[in-house]
């Protein structure tokens, strides 16, 4: 599992990275790599990126990797609209490889949720899409209400389960 | 008196399995009275098995009847020529099982016999059932079905099987996927197969045979079949987007499945023999969760093409598609009665996630159950009784409910999350 510190790490990772990478082919090849294991999601090929992160003086703004949605929507909310175009900025003109969970909270049917998840994740994309970021590099996956962040059950742990993580 | 102390002792520890092993919230107001007496057995050794107590659970466990407890017994007959009626009479008993088992070469077989007490005659003279030491649980259920079938004109279902999910996640550690089977009480469960990936959606082929279901062990969903006899399995779909919600046709010739491999949920069905796809649906909403009905003309599945998720229903030959459910704001993952004449889904009320039945001639819906966040209903091949999942004391489990509501039960509770039920055809 990733934990949320790990995810931030590998966010931090990946902002920083990608800075470096503007001037320096070297780190760009890391860059890359640490996209693709977060992609596969192994703890022990995050815990690896996260050291790339040490050493770096700069103090970048972290960048949430978060979407939240409504139960039943799949329509992007105006914050998420913020959220995203920070991305977006970030991910238009690079060759970044980058996964959308989309998730739903455990209510009503499993594989109706799978097809929420997704139409969730495709919401985000399709957004990041028309900002200029190349949808070849955007991988969408959906796990439904499979992997709940939050395992309670009650409003404030299906409010963080609707969501779309965007995975570097 | 020997003998007897040895079997009170026996009737107390059974006794005590029994509450682990099943738990009735409601069954009917006039349950039919049986008494089921502890069987003839001579060896020298107890039996691994309490067919008798077996037995006598799978009863009460349909609602339908009300078992005489053992202690209440004057005495325990297992010939005829220990029976009288008067004695079982004044108790109020309906029904007697008595029975006898013999041991011959490592082998059990069961001569039983099943009175009407009221009528005073023999309804079951001489039925006769073996099998290994490992096949008693299965010559208890044998003995369940026949005697359930005998007075209630409904085939007996004790002998089926079902499938379900297991899941174990929990903060800080890698998150543990296990397909199980078991028999249809709960008892002698087997994993399938394990994951680190979510499974889901688990589903027989009507020949019992073969299972499906989805695993995302590629790190994509993908659907794969699996015999169950060789654990040899086979991954059928590899798509980009959604590979999910298998069904197998009534004759198990297809599958129906879902692909948003052209970037939208759409049912299709998949020849198993030529491994031709076809495409049923084309909407650019949400169309999920197929389920065939029982004639093989038709599908069934969750859209929601007017807004909210509805069940719908495709005639596979025109490709119409017709709206069936109209009650409420969120009905979905259909399921048809094989006599077609009921749909049982997911329904929500008053943000409260039930398990529905809706007669499919009137249109009439009945809200089955009463918990919240139940998912997932199967119907017994015999039609008497559904399984769902829901939630019970923060995890994960398994209930029945009858179709008419009269009846409730709650499986045993087992580790983790146990989700996803798949009940079995008749084999």
């Amino acid at each position: 599992m990733i934990t949320k510190a790990m995810k931030q790490g590998l966010t931090l990772a990946f902002v920083m990275a990608f800075l470096v990478g503007c001037s320096s082919t070297d780190t760009k090849d890391s860059d890359a790599e640490a996209g693709a294991n977060g992609g596969v999601t192994t703890g022990t090929a995050d815990s690896g990126s996260l050291g790339s992160a040490d050493g770096s003086e700069e103090s970048m703004e972290e960048l949430e990797t978060i979407i939240y949605f409504d139960f039943d929507q799949a329509v992007l909310m105006p914050e998420a609209r913020a959220l995203l175009l920070a991305h977006a900025e970030k991910l238009r003109g690079t060759d970044t490889a980058v996964r959308l969970e989309g998730h739903a909270d455990e209510r009503g049917s499993r594989e109706y949720n799978m097809a929420l998840g997704e139409r969730r994740a495709n919401a985000v994309r399709d957004f990041l899409v028309l900002q200029g970021v190349s949808r070849g590099n955007l991988e969408v996956i959906s796990y439904g209400e499979e992997r709940p962040l939050s395992l309670g059950s009650g409003e404030s742990a299906w409010s963080k389960n609707r969501r779309v993580e965007i995975d570097y | 008196m020997r003998k007897l102390v040895a079997l009170v002792l026996f009737c107390f520890v059974s006794v005590a399995h029994a509450q682990l092993t099943i738990e009735i919230t409601q069954g009917v107001d006039n349950p039919t009275r049986i008494a089921v007496v502890p069987m003839g057995w001579s060896g020298n050794e107890p039996l691994p098995e309490d067919i008798s107590r077996i037995v006598s659970n799978n009863l009460e466990r349909s609602g339908q009847f009300d078992a005489v407890p053992r202690t209440s017994m004057l005495s325990f007959p297992s010939s005829e020529a220990d029976v009288f009626y008067r004695d079982w009479r004044v108790m109020g008993t309906e029904f007697l099982l008595i029975g006898d088992i013999q041991q011959q070469a490592g082998r059990y077989f069961v001569t039983y016999h099943l009175y009407d007490i009221l009528a005073q005659r023999k309804v079951i003279s001489a039925g006769k059932v073996d099998g290994g030491a490992a096949q008693l649980r299965d010559i208890a259920h044998h003995i369940s079905d026949k005697v359930y079938e005998k007075i209630t004109g409904i085939e007996g279902a004790f002998s089926t099987q079902i499938l379900y999910v297991e899941a174990f996640q929990n903060t800080g550690t890698q998150d543990n996927f296990r397909l199980m089977l078991s028999d249809a009480d709960g008892a002698r469960p087997r994993m399938l197969l394990e994951s680190d990936e979510p499974l889901l959606s688990p589903t027989w082929s009507p020949d019992g045979r073969q299972v499906a279901y989805v695993s995302f062990e590629t790190t994509r969903p993908a659907i794969f079949v699996q015999n169950l006899a060789t654990g040899e399995r086979e991954q059928v779909t590899n798509f980009t987007g959604l590979n999910g919600a298998p069904a197998f046709s009534p004759d198990g010739s297809a599958l129906a499945l879902v692909l948003s491999k052209d970037g939208n949920p759409e049912i299709y069905t998949l020849d198993l023999a030529s491994r031709r796809f076809t495409r049923i649906t084309n909407h650019y909403a949400i169309d999920t969760e197929p389920s065939w009905t029982s004639d093989g003309k038709g599908i069934v599945f969750t859209s929601n093409r007017g807004g909210k998720p509805q069940i719908y229903k495709v005639t596979l030959a025109s490709g119409r598609v017709e709206r069936l459910t109209f009650d409420g704001e969120y009905n979905a993952r259909g399921r048809v009665s094989r006599d077609g004449k009921t749909l049982v889904m997911v329904h929500q009320r008053g943000g409260v996630f039930h398990i529905a039945a809706q007669d499919l001639a009137t249109g009439t819906l009945r809200i089955l159950t009463e918990t919240n966040l139940d998912e997932s209903p199967t119907i017994a091949p015999n039609g008497a009784m559904l399984l769902y999942a829901t939630r019970f004391g923060g995890k994960g489990i398994l209930a029945a409910v009858s179709l008419d509501a009269g009846t409730k039960y709650r499986l045993p509770s087992k580790q983790g999350d146990v989700r996803e039920p798949a009940w079995s055809p008749f084999f």
